[in-house]
């Protein structure tokens, strides 16, 4: 079923009877010609455009728990293309480019609001870093203004301009930059998917893979075994645990970060805000909850709750650029386990083993990613070639010294 | 979470560093023939365990000691805090 205005009209007169289940719930065949392991946004993304747009055929997605369990429901929903390398910036200039087409493409709300993220600059040293971060953004084919303070004032006039050690001086603005409804993009995918053919199959853990003679010829699960030519994993936080099972060790740590929202407060914060002279970032949803967060907790973990120590920390950093949120209550917060790569950038990759391919160390910033993280994986995965914008993102490049660290912090995942 | 140092006690974990996998105390021996990718394995790829796993912690805010911690990645549960000097030593390390 097509949604449009008129459907909704015609479905709001007839009492909403005869909406459709949006996607279907199949028994697992004994063959696919393409599995994915993992029903988050990455896993839903990949079926979606590999049956789309590379027009693969008898395709399934296995899914641990329900879609959309995992960190695809639990982020804080900011998509931006605001990065320096080489290796990521235009890759995550091609997702916001298809972020806003998505909901046309999917036929689906995804509550796609491009609000801008503004990154505050506390000191001259840090407006320099951020005009040359502008500039890489321009370069590829992005937007990005620096602004001064007057500007910043204008826009967001609650801010805590003349705080004595961290004085707001600059702020580097991505108006094209913004959120999205987590939950819908998953939604809006699986139904996408499911209509061009692909057998989405819940309550379907991974337990092992068929490897013979050096080649990946199915999986095993907790529904029994199934062939696959192409087995694509993209588990997120479980990324070692599944590799494992291929005895795979990979350049990743699982650790958590955790979200937090606000009861409902008038509209107050236009877009993203971030601090730079700690970690935090801070928007308002539709309904009026501030949601924010900032460092991960720093030990490995694969529960999905943080301590106390970062609850702190966050809602220091919010006092200290936005003081009058010591008034608001925290009505909620969650935490997810992030697959934290050693320079804090992701793969997207064949393995050593045919048949098997890989997607995965996204850190704390893989909503974002999800468009196209799904059309180049689907791109490796019919073509056995990588995406243009995909190319550095190999398992190997710890080994050639092609690592693509942001922060330029080395190989300490709780530093990324 | 509080950790158990072996000589001040019970500590509050926010007074460490996290630095990760015990086997970081088993530099490999940079002369060897297959060194490099030796040190690639050791300095970029993790087992990365759920349930138990061995992890150094450093105690920044209080002796500087560097410690080996046992600890259960899916329950936050300690059983075992030891000076990574103890843990080094007993492999034969630094008489
Ligand atoms: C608190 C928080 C805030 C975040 N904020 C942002 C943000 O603002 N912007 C941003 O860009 N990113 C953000 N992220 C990161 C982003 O959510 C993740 O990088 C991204 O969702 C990971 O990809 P995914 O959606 O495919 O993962 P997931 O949704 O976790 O999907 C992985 C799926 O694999 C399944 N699975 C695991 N093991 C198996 C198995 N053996 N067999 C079958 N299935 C299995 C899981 O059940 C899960 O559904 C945030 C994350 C968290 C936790």
């Amino acid at each position: 079923m097509r949604y449009s205005a008129l459907s909704i009209l015609k479905q709001g007169l007839t009492g909403n009877k005869s909406w459709k289940p949006v996607w279907r719930e199949p028994e697992p065949k004994k063959s696919y010609d393409y599995i994915i392991v993992g029903g988050g946004g990455h896993g839903l993304a990949t079926a979606h455009y590999l049956a789309k747009v590379f027009k693969g055929k008898n395709i399934a997605v296995l899914e641990r728990g329900w879609i959309g369990s995992g960190n695809i429901g639990r982020n804080t929903t900011i998509v931006r293309s605001n990065y320096l390398l080489d290796g990521n910036q235009p890759f995550y200039e091609m997702s916001v480019k298809l972020w806003e087409g998505l909901e046309q493409d999917l036929n689906y709300n995804a509550m796609m609001s491009q609000r801008g993220i503004l990154n505050l600059a506390h000191s001259d040293g840090q407006r320099d870093d951020y005009a040359r971060r502008g500039n890489a953004m321009l370069m590829s084919g992005a937007d990005a203004e620096l602004l001064d303070r007057d500007a910043i004032q204008k826009m967001c006039p609650f801010l805590k301009f003349d705080d004595e050690r961290f004085p707001i001086k600059a702020g580097l603005l991505q108006r094209r930059a913004g959120t999205a409804r987590h939950d819908a993009v998953a939604w809006g995918f699986a139904r996408s998917a499911d209509q061009h053919g692909v057998d989405i199959i819940q309550n379907c853990e991974v337990t092992g893979f068929q490897i013979k003679n050096g080649k990946c010829i199915g999986v095993e699960t907790s529904r029994g075994p199934i062939k696959a030519n192409k087995t694509a994993v993209c588990v997120a936080g479980s990324s070692s645990r599944v590799m494992a099972h291929a005895g795979m060790r990979l350049p990743i740590e699982s650790h958590v970060l955790q979200a937090f929202v606000s009861e409902g407060l008038k509209p107050t914060i236009p877009g993203v805000v971030t601090y730079g002279a700690g970690h935090l970032y801070i928007s308002q949803s539709d309904k009026g909850g501030l949601v924010f967060g900032g460092d991960i907790d720093g030990y490995n973990t694969y529960a999905q709750r943080g301590g106390m120590p970062v609850v702190e920390d966050v809602c220091a950093g919010a006092m200290s650029i936005m003081p009058m949120v010591g008034r608001a209550r925290v009505l909620r917060m969650w935490g997810g386990v992030m697959d934290m790569s050693m320079d804090g950038s992701p793969f997207i990759d064949k393995t050593h083993i045919d048949g098997l391919y890989f997607n995965g160390g996204w850190c704390y910033g893989g909503f974002k990613a999800t468009p196209a993280s799904g059309y180049c994986y689907a791109h490796l995965l019919a073509t056995d070639t990588p995406h243009e914008h995909a190319t550095d993102f190999r398992l190997d490049r710890f080994m050639r010294g092609n690592i693509i660290d942001e922060k330029g912090v080395g190989a300490q995942p709780n530093l990324h | 979470m509080i950790i158990n140092h072996p000589l001040l006690g019970p500590r509050d974990a926010n007074e460490f560093i996290h630095l990760g996998d015990a086997s970081l105390i088993n530099r490999p021996d940079g002369m060897a023939d297959d060194a490099a990718e030796k040190f690639h394995d050791y300095l970029y790829l993790r087992d990365n365990p759920a349930g138990e796993y061995r992890e150094l912690w450093y105690h920044d805010a209080g002796d500087r000691s560097w410690l080996v911690v046992t600890r259960n990645t899916l329950t936050h549960e300690i059983s075992s805090v030891e000076m990574a000097r103890d843990v080094a030593r007993k492999q034969g390390r630094s008489k």
